[in-house]
């Protein structure tokens, strides 16, 4: 993975002095609230429920054994034993003191981390593929992409104040788990024609009050141009976008009130003037990031064992759900799902993160990745050593064989802990997967994505869920609204909302009876969405309002 | 020095007069201080009534609303050549809309933004493009709600002076123009980013 030098460590070093001063400065009221709260989101540093919250950037959710330790000290030294993966892939502290944010960003620049951008109206943290670098269906390793415009994007000087926050996703396969299309930017990878190097850029994607999936603003990209044709994207946006309503900020707005074609025309305009120009990556450079992000030096299997397991029922279990095929035959990527009954979906707690930083050293070359499905990813597993593994991630819970499945449920930390939020998402999720405990009829009703979101900045994605929960207030008392026919990835799309809304305490009913819908209408072999989208809304109308469109 | 006024790295007595257009109570203007995009409401900074009332002093080195700069224009033609005339614009202003008006942007010998909050983060693209694409090269200015934590960013996007707002200390602010010292990405004050300028191949591999 990729390693400081002087100048990364520089940068990070003196914005800690930099973000120190100006917490003192706050402190002493030198600042006001409203001159502070730019300064402090653009830190990660929210004002919520009960605490601050810090958010810790993980870039393209890419961590070390020694990062994962130091994120497991912060959570017991400063924190309350935990940490929240979030669907960004970075990790959020919950119940930080002020006065300790300062500390905790010089322990974190220890290990070469830092919150910056990690919230406010700036590009955020670029997120990746959980499975880059070793998954067989890659094209191109975003990885190295990735961590170009990571440095490229940091303290970037003209867009420090943009309208609304700013998402860039990249991804280098065919088979998009990034939700590029979800994104202000998208980024594909592939290799062209010429066998060159090209990117497919999406814009104006997001989820949130508005979801929009993005416009296709140039087919095929020669990749040197990456920057520069983002500062175009971002120059047009930043001098155009809307700035009068927080609500209509974003880019995608701009980019339907102009439309794609004059909005492309825009950015064609601005670019001519920094199209290769210094900003223009050369291979040098290229190579240079790229170096960082070889393959470790893998083994041959030896033992062949994993035969030896096939009657383990529960290990099978898990080996069918946790782990996924590696472009090595000897190897596989493991998922350590963060999904557990009674634990809030993407939680760890600083013992859980000590042992994942132990297996990762153990065995996946030290590294860790976070997924945005909130899950903990060890991305180059022996398979001679699965076996071990498992036992070992069962001690501590991290072994529930539900990935895919209607347990592994993408939530954000909901009305407990976030004051946007409009209601609580995480009892939701829980009394669900407490109605959905029974392994053997989870493999059954297959591979499903059931995402809640506490409002409708939407950071549980509940728009591109097969099912979709979106907590929503009415009169003051929390509420629940439905949606179905999600999806993400190369067939990404918008979930539409089944009807009026629900109790909290309706919706494990509510989740039933959608669930008896689809194993019941369902053909040999499809999966719930692939039925959802076949059958469409009605029949699960019928069942969970008893007549169409009406609550029973 | 009892200056607000940062030129390049120094606090300097201002030699010039901002000229501000008169505010005309009679004009109708949709909800006072909201910042709307430009080109979508066709929202304008000065109207002709505006500017046709701007007072423009006789003598020594003005910095004009540019709108009032093109009005004038032409009884202004020597004073322009004695280096006396600056303009300035408003972060929604375009200057892309009024370029053609003028010769050569170089002529001024000073270009004001007015920024009207610290969060519009417009003011950071107006400079790049003044530098980069009007290749602008004499004195960049920002005013209004000018602040420490904006300088690192302003300098970067090619501005070299800044009138730091009335109840804050420039000295305190001048602090931030160190704030990093070896910035990643190329810009308009330092075109080469970093991996341009450094060595960035020496390092302990493990």
């Amino acid at each position: 993975m990729y390693k400081y030098d002087a100048v990364d460590q520089k940068l990070v070093d003196e914005r800690v002095s930099q973000y120190e001063g100006q917490l003192t400065r706050y402190l002493k009221k030198e600042l006001s609230d409203e001159e502070f709260r730019p300064l402090r989101l653009q830190n990660g540093l929210y004002i919520q429920r009960h605490a601050p919250m810090l958010r810790v950037a993980i870039p393209y959710g890419l961590l070390s054994s020694r990062q994962l330790r130091k994120l497991s000290d912060i959570a017991d030294k400063y924190d309350r034993g935990y940490g929240h993966f979030s669907t960004r892939q970075n990790i959020q502290f919950n119940w930080p003191k002020l006065e300790d944010t300062p500390k905790i960003l010089k322990e974190l620049a220890s290990v070469e981390m830092h919150a910056i951008q990690t919230s406010g109206n700036c590009i955020r943290n670029i997120t990746t593929d959980q499975f880059s670098g070793v998954t067989p269906d890659e094209i191109v390793d975003p990885r190295y992409v990735a961590e170009i415009i990571r440095q490229w994007s940091t303290f970037h000087p003209e867009f420090a104040l943009l309208p609304r926050k700013f998402k860039i996703a990249v991804t280098g396969s065919n088979k998009d788990r990034a939700i590029v299309q979800a994104h202000d930017i998208g980024l594909e990878f592939f290799i062209n024609k010429q066998n060159k190097m090209a990117i497919k850029v999406w814009v104006g994607g997001g989820l949130g009050r508005t979801p929009i999936l993005g416009s296709v603003i140039n087919e095929e990209l020669p990749w040197e141009h990456i920057l520069t044709y983002s500062e175009a994207i971002l120059r047009v946006y930043n001098l155009y976008g809307r700035r009068d309503n927080m609500y209509k900020a974003r880019i995608k707005i701009l980019v339907k009130a102009l439309g794609i074609d004059h909005f492309r025309e825009l950015v064609e305009q601005e670019w001519k003037f920094i199209k290769d120009g210094p900003n223009t990556i050369d291979e040098s450079e290229l190579k240079r990031v790229a170096s960082f992000f070889t393959d470790p030096p893998y083994k041959e299997s030896s033992k062949h064992n994993l035969n030896d397991y096939v009657d383990n029922k529960a290990f099978k279990q898990w080996l069918d759900r946790c782990t996924h095929p590696h472009k090595n035959k000897a190897y596989r990527s493991v998922t350590l799902s963060l999904k557990a009954t009674h634990q809030a979906p993407g939680d760890a707690t600083s013992e859980q993160m000590r042992l994942v930083a132990d297996l990762a050293d153990q065995y996946s070359f030290s590294e860790i990745r976070v997924s945005h499905e909130q899950n903990l990813i060890l991305a180059d597993v022996q398979e001679d050593d699965l076996f071990g593994l498992w036992e070992q991630a069962k001690s501590k819970n991290l072994a529930t064989p539900n990935i895919g499945l209607l347990t592994d449920i993408i939530c954000c930390p909901g009305g407990d802990f976030c004051s946007l939020a409009n209601a609580k998402s995480i009892p939701i999720a829980e009394s669900i997967q407490e109605v959905f405990d029974d392994m053997d009829y989870l493999h059954d009703i297959g591979e499903i994505d059931l995402n809640i979101s506490g409002c409708m900045n939407a950071c549980g994605h509940h728009h591109v869920g097969h099912i979709g929960i979106l907590g929503v207030d009415k009169d003051g008392s929390e509420w629940y609204q439905v949606t179905l026919g999600g999806n993400q990835g190369n067939f990404a799309s918008i979930g539409k909302v089944i009807g009026p809304s629900f109790s909290a305490e309706e919706m494990p009913t509510v989740i039933t009876k959608i669930i008896e819908t689809y194993t019941t209408e369902r053909h040999a072999d499809e999966s719930f969405i692939d039925c959802a989208v076949r059958i469409g809304l009605d029949p699960f109308k019928v069942n969970v309002y008893g007549v169409k469109g009406d609550k029973s | 020095m009892n200056s607000q006024l940062i030129l390049d790295n120094a606090i300097v007595r201002d030699e010039w007069i901002t000229v501000e257009s008169p505010t005309i109570t009679t004009e109708v203007r949709k909800q006072a201080g909201k910042v709307v995009m430009f080109k979508l409401t066709g929202e304008d900074t000065l109207s002709e009534e505006q500017i046709m009332a701007t007072a423009l002093p006789k003598n020594g080195k003005i910095l004009l609303p540019a709108k009032v700069y093109l009005q004038h224009k032409d009884v202004l033609k020597e004073r322009l050549k004695n280096k006396e005339i600056g303009i300035w614009i408003d972060t929604h202003e375009e200057i892309g809309s009024f370029i053609s008006e003028i010769n050569d942007i170089n002529q001024f010998p000073l270009i004001g933004v007015r920024v009207g909050k610290f969060a519009d983060g417009r003011i950071f693209s107006i400079g790049t493009q003044l530098r980069i694409k009007f290749q602008y090269k004499n004195d960049l200015r920002a005013f209004g709600d000018v602040l420490r934590d904006q300088l690192f960013f302003l300098k970067r996007t090619g501005f070299n002076s800044y009138l730091i707002r009335e109840d804050r200390d420039p000295n305190d602010a001048l602090l931030a123009l160190k704030d990093f010292s070896s910035p990643y990405q190329g810009a308009a004050d330092e075109p080469y980013p970093a991996w341009k300028k450094f060595d960035r191949n020496q390092r302990e591999r493990d």
